[in-house]
């Protein structure tokens, strides 16, 4: 079949594409990891001003699309002063956007964990901020994970569109085979079994943190995927 | 003269290897209340559900009237407007109100113009003694009023036989009462009734006949009297005695 | 550049969004709705099937989906960017609609169903009377999530060339020498779109609750 042979003759273009697809992916979910985490504790924690912007953040972020965003980084932000290279403003983008779908997962399960615990932190002495670390946190992050790990796989399909900032990832790939074999049908099926292909991994990895971590009788009761 | 309204013939129900029941024959005639009793577990809620065709029996035959419903062509939708039946935790439809829950019936399976099935809805609302309650919504009912409008939405369909599956087991204690009197109402007007139950004064008072199901067989049956003064089976007298210590003592201390 | 054109470019691609969106979201629910449908209440063929098409469109970055469906689309019937992509993106958003749908309908209880069936209801007016009006009051919040999502990734037809918001930006930041602006509102029409629909939606989860329902 002809599909088959175009499959094969990208393949090490997709493979390199897929590579750089997976990097745009860890390094968003990193920042969006840190900078979520920073958000929900503000949401949470914060004195009311802080409250106020973690919240607006997370609204703009959530209530805007990346694309969006990722032409105001990339476009927009030279004519303030702040040029970045294609991957960076990818990075930038995809981090900013996936810290804020991030921080309402954290702020989920460290509401969750409540009040009781941070009393119960307090009564023995600890402050407030080493209750949150060495009491709330432990137990929130540990009971986020099975509605944290759609995040992942949602960031991995939303790199997709760096492409149109020519970043070289694996819909960048597509473009270029469809544009060599007038094959466009073809070329973007092929990628999408790539697609298909590292988000089951993906699926199948976080499944296996999942059970890896589950801790008997401690659950949250929204797996809402 | 008696004429059957339910017959059940060897009527076998198994869940992989382990049989639920087996072998059953029963007999419904016109206008009699036949109270099932026997420990949990028995099969009495899956017999039941035989008999209006939500469950399939393994084997055995069921007719109603002179039907037999258990024939492959037989159309089931059809059956069910004929066999009224009662759940342990009422299910209601939770989106409408009780005058609707006990119109759907009339209007979406009977055709029956609006005008007329309110009517007909209304006429059983009353009979349960709910009419003032129409527009309210079960989550506005207490357990059981919402279970007198089940019963007013099983009547509504003019039914050949009603079906009640552990009707009060759901309810609290002092909402009981209210669900047997309509219950006792409808056997003294003479509606053919199929009852689950443990309250032991209501079988007492109202059945015509008691039948005790164990370990998947009827073991005994008789009339109230026979059954509880006078039991053929060791078994029976048993399972009564205890039963009696719970639920009996109470009608009898009032 | 005078006001007059700066806001008719926004206007027209406002426009073009709320077309898409309003193209995709029905056309979403109508499909998802038909194959959660068949999931639960068919036989096994169809929820494998219907399973199977709900992981993998769900599976493939939207874009790439979008970017196929559109080139089978009008490779068939010759149909403007602006059609294909919104139908496109309607048959993506059935996969996730799909998931929706399916988890309201099993959560209500499958007593309902056999309370239906108990006065002679047939499957198909159990479903139709009993089980619908109940799965679509559940179903609004998730779906409220939905209309966002479909909101924002009407963004993409972006790439198919249809003259939404984010195509007039650049227009808008040429003439205006302001691209930081100019994308900044694009942000902002799109954010007040999302936002407005999750409100309106909100308030008809309101009005449609069921009094105290257990």
């Amino acid at each position: 079949m002809d599909w088959l042979k175009l499959f094969q003759r990208f393949l090490p273009d997709f493979i390199k594409g897929a590579g750089v697809t997976l990097e745009l992916t860890a390094v968003g979910l990193v920042i969006g990891f840190v900078l979520g985490l920073v958000l929900a504790l503000a949401r949470s924690y914060g004195p009311k001003w802080l409250k106020a912007i973690a919240i607006g953040y997370i609204e703009l972020f959530r209530g805007t699309p990346l694309l969006v965003q990722l032409f105001l980084i990339y476009y927009g932000l030279p004519s303030v002063g702040i040029t970045l290279s294609q991957t960076i403003s990818a990075y930038l983008a995809l981090g900013l956007n996936s810290a804020a779908y991030q921080a309402e997962y954290f702020r989920g399960s460290i509401q969750a964990i409540g009040s009781s615990q941070m009393t119960a932190g307090r009564a023995i002495g600890l402050s407030r901020w080493k209750t949150i670390w060495y009491v709330i946190l432990p137990q929130a992050l540990r009971l986020v994970i099975p509605a944290w790990s759609n995040e992942p796989i949602s960031l991995l399909k939303t790199t997709a569109v760096v492409f149109l900032i020519a970043v070289q990832d694996l819909m960048a790939k597509a473009k270029r085979a469809a544009t060599a074999t007038y094959d466009p049908i073809g070329s973007y099926l092929a990628v999408a079994v790539v697609y298909l292909v590292m988000v089951f991994i993906l699926n199948w990895g976080l499944k296996y943190l999942e059970r890896k971590t589950v801790i008997p009788g401690f659950e949250m009761e929204s797996k809402k995927a | 003269m008696a004429k059957p309204i339910l017959t059940i013939k060897n009527l076998t129900k198994k869940y992989g290897e382990n049989a639920v029941f087996h072998n059953i024959d029963l007999t419904v005639n016109e206008g009699d209340t036949i109270v099932i009793i026997g420990p949990s577990g028995t099969g009495k809620s899956t017999l039941l559900r035989c008999v209006n065709l939500l469950t399939y029996a393994n084997e055995g035959q069921i007719w109603l009237d002179d039907m037999e419903i258990t024939a492959k062509e037989c159309d089931e939708d059809r059956v069910r407007q004929h066999i009224g039946m009662v759940f342990q935790n009422f299910l209601l439809f939770n989106h409408l109100t009780a005058l609707d829950n006990v119109m759907l019936g009339l209007t979406k399976v009977k055709r029956m113009k609006a005008d007329a099935a309110k009517e007909k809805a209304m006429h059983e609302l009353n009979r349960v003694g709910l009419a003032d309650r129409a527009d309210h919504y079960p989550g506005q009912l207490s357990g059981g009023q919402q279970q007198r409008v089940a019963i007013a939405r099983a009547l509504a369909m003019d039914p050949r036989i009603m079906l009640f599956d552990e009707p009060t087991s759901a309810l609290d204690p002092e909402l009981i009462g209210e669900v047997l009197e309509v219950m006792r109402k409808l056997a003294l007007e003479g509606m053919t009734m199929l009852v689950v139950t443990h309250e032991m004064g209501f079988a007492r008072e109202v059945a015509d006949r008691i039948v005790f199901l164990e370990k998947g067989s009827i073991v005994e049956q008789g009339s109230p009297d026979e059954l509880f003064y006078h039991p053929k089976n060791e078994r029976t007298r048993e399972f009564l005695w205890k039963i009696t210590e719970l639920y009996g003592k109470k009608e009898e201390g009032k | 550049m005078d006001v007059a054109r700066f806001l008719q470019y926004i206007a027209s691609g406002t426009a073009y969004t709320v077309g898409v969106t309003l193209i995709a979201l029905p056309s979403g629910l109508l499909l998802g709705t038909l194959l959660a449908l068949l999931n639960v209440y068919s036989g096994k063929v169809s929820k494998w099937l219907t399973s199977l098409y709900s992981t993998v469109m769900r599976g493939i970055p939207p874009i790439v989906l979008l970017f196929i469906l559109y080139f089978i689309v009008s490779g068939s019937i010759n149909l403007s960017p602006f059609l294909a992509g919104s139908i496109s993106l309607g048959i993506v958003s059935s996969a996730y609609q799909m998931e929706i749908i399916r988890g309201a309908i099993l959560s209500v209880s499958g007593g309902q169903m056999m309370a239906a069936r108990a006065i002679g209801m047939s499957k198909r007016q159990a479903i139709r009377n009993v089980i619908l009006p109940q799965t679509l009051r559940l179903a609004i919040p998730p779906w409220s999530n939905e209309a966002a999502i479909v909101i924002k990734d009407s963004s993409l037809v972006y790439a198919l060339g249809v003259p939404e918001i984010l195509r007039r930006a650049p227009l808008i930041s040429a003439s205006t020498q302001e691209p930081f602006l100019a994308y900044a509102a694009a942000a902002a029409i799109y954010f007040i779109l999302v936002f407005i629909t999750s409100r309106v939606l909100d308030r008809l989860e309101i009005r449609l609750r069921i009094p105290a329902n257990p």
